[in-house]
């Protein structure tokens, strides 16, 4: 493993904090080295405590942590929260106005540094950002001339003066380094070709956009929104139509009648939104009318926690929708899994004429990390939109249950969809027999897909004892906890695609002596799923459900202590 | 007259015998035909009850799907190919109550569609219970003591939303409803036809007799562009005026405003992703 530093960002909202985050990664990644950040927010507008861990490494880096290296102190009361990860050997950087002037009974080394009286001399504390910029830049010992042009950037629709002001600030920020008495073992490289800053939001709309994604309909939701407004960024290059529906019932129904209309489209929710969409995923189920679902989780019941994750909506993915009929979910666990999944979902879909769901969650879709270049000649698109005849009939009975759909407007059949049992030409009809017939024929088509699913992807030691289980969002939190724990032989078994599951998993997990589902949940609803599509059960659940992912320091402890 | 919009095949329709239903079927067929519209262009998006199945009826391209969300899917599948002539249709019921809020936002888009509403002031399939268009006072299977709500009123709800064309029809006078339609059909935007007709199983109160009765022909006085008298006649509840009540001439409908259709008007199945903008699409980040 390299060398990585952790920082942690601790302020208020409406303090700039985002704007900082993101100067901090531009630089790092131009300066040559991997980030990952994760912010995690509280549902206002101004105040509170916000923080952003931001990990700065040689080597490619994906996992949350507690740990902090340097805790920058940036408003009053900016320790309280986070007190418990800090060490003896946490720098604490911040004004003494932030801090507070006793902190005894916090550890770590302390650094009171001037920070709000530069500030104010520049025109006011907003000016904060860019002398912190200038502190890590000189503990880094960043180039100037990249920090500059970054600034700049960061700053292009201000005034003159307040870029100037900003570099003033930076300046002085810079200065103050040498206060620090830190030193930097991470080496940064000339060339990286990791090279593209994004987040999970950022790659499940290029991952939607790479599946040919049209069109999509949806009602603002946290942590999904972010989704909806990167595929509106992208409308005009890539001619997608971006509808706001007056509510989630509309947005399901919209995507539905875009599809039948041959249309690639999709729809982004949280759970509550989701639950909204239930019957319209029922519909989609007996129309046969392929169908995508962004399902950005966060902590419910009901509105929950709507800024912060968890892992809670696989039940809900799963059993959704009144009546019996096929549909695929998947989870994405990095950047570009988030990438593939999507295009993979639209393609699916179309294929198989069902709903897929993806599922992510805060977690995941507001972590950023630096990715290699994509190559998206891999990413082929095929239409399965069929040319229709005078006797086309949209439900034809065949052997796997896939029958060739037309769209309206495209050929000379009629295309006649029903939410009603209906005949092969797709009129409505109580004939026992034929519904017996329809049943059969949209449920055969599971065979198929789980023929095509993905399967699990597995770390560790291949000779493992004990098999760890995971799904989505925690991929790179368990690879590195597992990575660090030697005394015994444990693999770790990645889901991507939570339904149908691989039939490689009764191997498996069968394989091992003992099993551990983490999930970051209070029932651990992925075992369950486990169980009820394998038989096999988890000896062990590690769970969390407070609202905050899990840091790799917890799961190794937890993991220990398990064994 | 025999149309293009025939069924070829003999089929079951589930209306009841005298239902209004079937001259609405014959108007829409017949209305279509005179148009030269071509069969293979046009699209029913329906909702649930015994006027959502109408498309079933008829030979053209349809998803009949939930009840209460014709207007979602009609606007989308407009949307994603402004070719097609696309309707939505559905019940009293339907459209105003479990569909309400989509009717109050599908005005607001405008999408270039019709909309089809089978007005009866009653449920039908569900056996006889209110419906929101019901008359205060009338006694129905879940309203024992007489309804205590106040009337739906879709027409001036429609006129205030400025809605680009709303009309009433009654389904016994078919010659007049099919020149609404017709108008309708081709009308630049969204357009609301609520069409009265009688329930024959359900609602005494409302019969053929009822509405021939309670209903009076907009004369040729009436601006429709004017909003105000518009809403005037929209308020009428002694008797209801039929015909054209309200038009206002929108410059664009829903789809013109999406950046999708400002280079190409092709429609969305016929298009591919740019793949040298896909593999550009990374460089911003």
């Amino acid at each position: 493993m390299g060398n990585v530093l952790s920082i942690l960002l601790s302020g208020e909202a409406g303090q700039g904090l985002k704007t900082l985050e993101e100067m901090l990664l531009e630089s790092f990644v131009q300066s040559g080295y991997f980030v990952f950040s994760y912010e995690e927010l509280m549902s206002r507008i101004r105040g509170g405590n916000n923080t952003t861990l931001i990990r700065v490494s040689d080597e490619k880096i994906d996992s949350f942590v507690d740990q902090i290296d340097i805790l920058f102190a940036l408003s009053k009361n900016a320790l309280y929260r986070v007190k418990k990860r800090i060490s003896a050997s946490t720098f604490i950087i911040g004004d003494k106005d932030d801090i507070g002037e006793d902190n005894q009974e916090i550890p770590g080394n302390i650094k009171r540094l001037p920070i709000n009286s530069i500030a104010e001399e520049m025109g006011g504390t907003i000016y904060k950002n860019s002398i912190v910029l200038g502190l890590i830049s000189g503990i880094f010992n960043l180039d100037f001339t990249i920090m500059e042009k970054i600034i700049k950037k960061s700053f292009e629709n201000k005034k003159e003066d307040i870029i100037k002001k900003n570099l003033l600030a930076f300046d002085a920020g810079y200065k103050l380094h040498s206060e620090i008495d830190m030193p930097i073992r991470i080496e940064s490289r000339k060339n990286i070709d990791a090279k593209y800053l994004l987040n999970g939001t950022e790659a499940i709309g290029i991952g939607a956009i790479a599946g040919g994604c049209n069109f999509i309909s949806a009602y603002p939701m946290s942590p999904a929104t972010g989704v909806i407004q990167y595929l509106l960024s992208k409308n005009s290059d890539f001619d997608i139509v971006v509808e706001q529906a007056e509510d989630e019932i509309a947005a399901v129904n919209m995507m539905l009648g875009a599809w039948y209309a041959g249309a690639r489209a999709m729809t982004a929710t949280s759970g509550g939104g989701f639950a909204l969409m239930g019957e319209g995923l029922s519909l989609a189920g007996c129309t046969e009318t392929p169908a995508v679902f962004h399902l950005g989780q966060r902590p419910g019941p009901a509105t929950g926690l709507p800024t912060r994750t968890e892992q809670g909506d696989i039940n809900l993915a799963l059993y959704s929708g009144h009546g019996e009929f096929p549909r695929i979910i998947l989870a994405p666990g990095s950047l570009e899994e988030g990438i593939e999944l999507m295009w993979k979902a639209f393609n699916l879909a179309d294929k198989y004429q069902v709903p897929v769901i993806v599922l992510t969650d805060q977690f995941y879709l507001e972590s950023t990390g630096n990715i290699k270049e994509i190559d998206f000649s891999a990413y082929k698109n095929k239409s399965y939109v069929v040319e229709t005849d005078e006797n086309y009939k949209r439900y034809i009975l065949n052997d796997d249950g896939i029958s060739p759909r037309g769209v309206p407007g495209s050929g000379k059949g009629f295309v006649c969809v029903d939410s009603d049992e209906h005949d092969e030409s797709g009129r409505i009809t109580e004939d026992f027999e034929i519904r017996k017939s329809m049943v059969d024929k949209r449920n055969i088509k599971i065979k198929k897909i789980k023929e095509e699913a993905i399967p699990p992807e597995i770390y560790g030691d291949p000779d493992y004892d004990v098999i760890v289980i995971g799904w989505g969002s925690s991929l790179g939190t368990i690879r590195a906890a597992i990575s660090e724990i030697d005394n015994v032989k444990i693999a770790f078994a990645h889901y991507r695609q939570i339904y149908p599951v691989h039939s490689d998993t009764e191997k498996i997990l069968n394989k091992a002596k003992k099993r551990i589902a983490i999930e970051n949940n209070s029932t651990g609803q992925f075992a369950s799923a486990i169980f009820s599509q394998t038989g096999i059960s988890c000896e062990q659940k590690i769970l969390k459900y407070n609202g905050m992912p899990f840091s790799k320091e917890e799961i190794i402890e937890k993991i220990k202590g398990d064994l | 007259m025999g149309t293009r919009f025939d069924m070829n095949e003999n089929i079951d329709i589930a209306w009841c015998s005298g239902c209004g239903n079937f001259a609405i079927h014959k108007i829409i067929k017949e209305s279509l035909e005179e148009l030269d519209t071509d069969p293979q262009q046009v699209v029913f998006s329906s909702g649930i009850g015994q006027a959502g199945k109408m498309p079933q009826y008829i030979n053209a391209h349809y998803f009949n799907g939930l009840h209460g969300r014709a207007l979602p899917v009609a606007t989308a599948i407009k949307t994603a190919n402004p070719y097609l002539t696309v309707f939505a249709e559905g019940g009293d019921g339907d459209s105003y109550g479990e569909g309400g809020n989509h009717f109050i936002h599908t005005i607001r888009r405008n999408p270039d569609i019709v909309h089809l509403v089978h007005n009866n002031m009653i449920y039908g399939l569900t056996k006889g219970q209110g419906s929101p268009t019901t008359v205060k006072g009338q006694k129905t299977t879940f309203q024992p003591d007489g309804v205590y709500l106040e009337p739906f009123n879709p027409l001036a709800v429609a006129i205030s939303l400025r809605a680009s064309f709303v009309a009433r029809v009654f389904s016994g006078d078919i010659d007049q409803a099919k020149e609404v339609f017709k108008r309708a059909v081709r009308h630049k935007g969204y357009a609301l036809i609520d069409i009265l007709h009688p329930c024959v199983s359900f609602n005494k109160v409302n019969t053929l007799k009822w509405f021939k009765e309670n209903t009076y022909y907009i004369d040729e006085k009436h601006n429709p562009e004017n909003a105000v008298e518009a809403f005037q006649k929209a308020m009428e509840t002694e008797k209801l005026p039929l015909g054209i009540v309200y038009i206002n001439n929108l410059e664009t409908v829903l789809h013109q405003e999406y950046n999708a259709y400002k280079r190409s008007n092709e429609p969305l199945f016929k298009r591919a992703v740019d793949g040298n903008k896909l593999k550009k699409l990374l460089e911003k980040h």
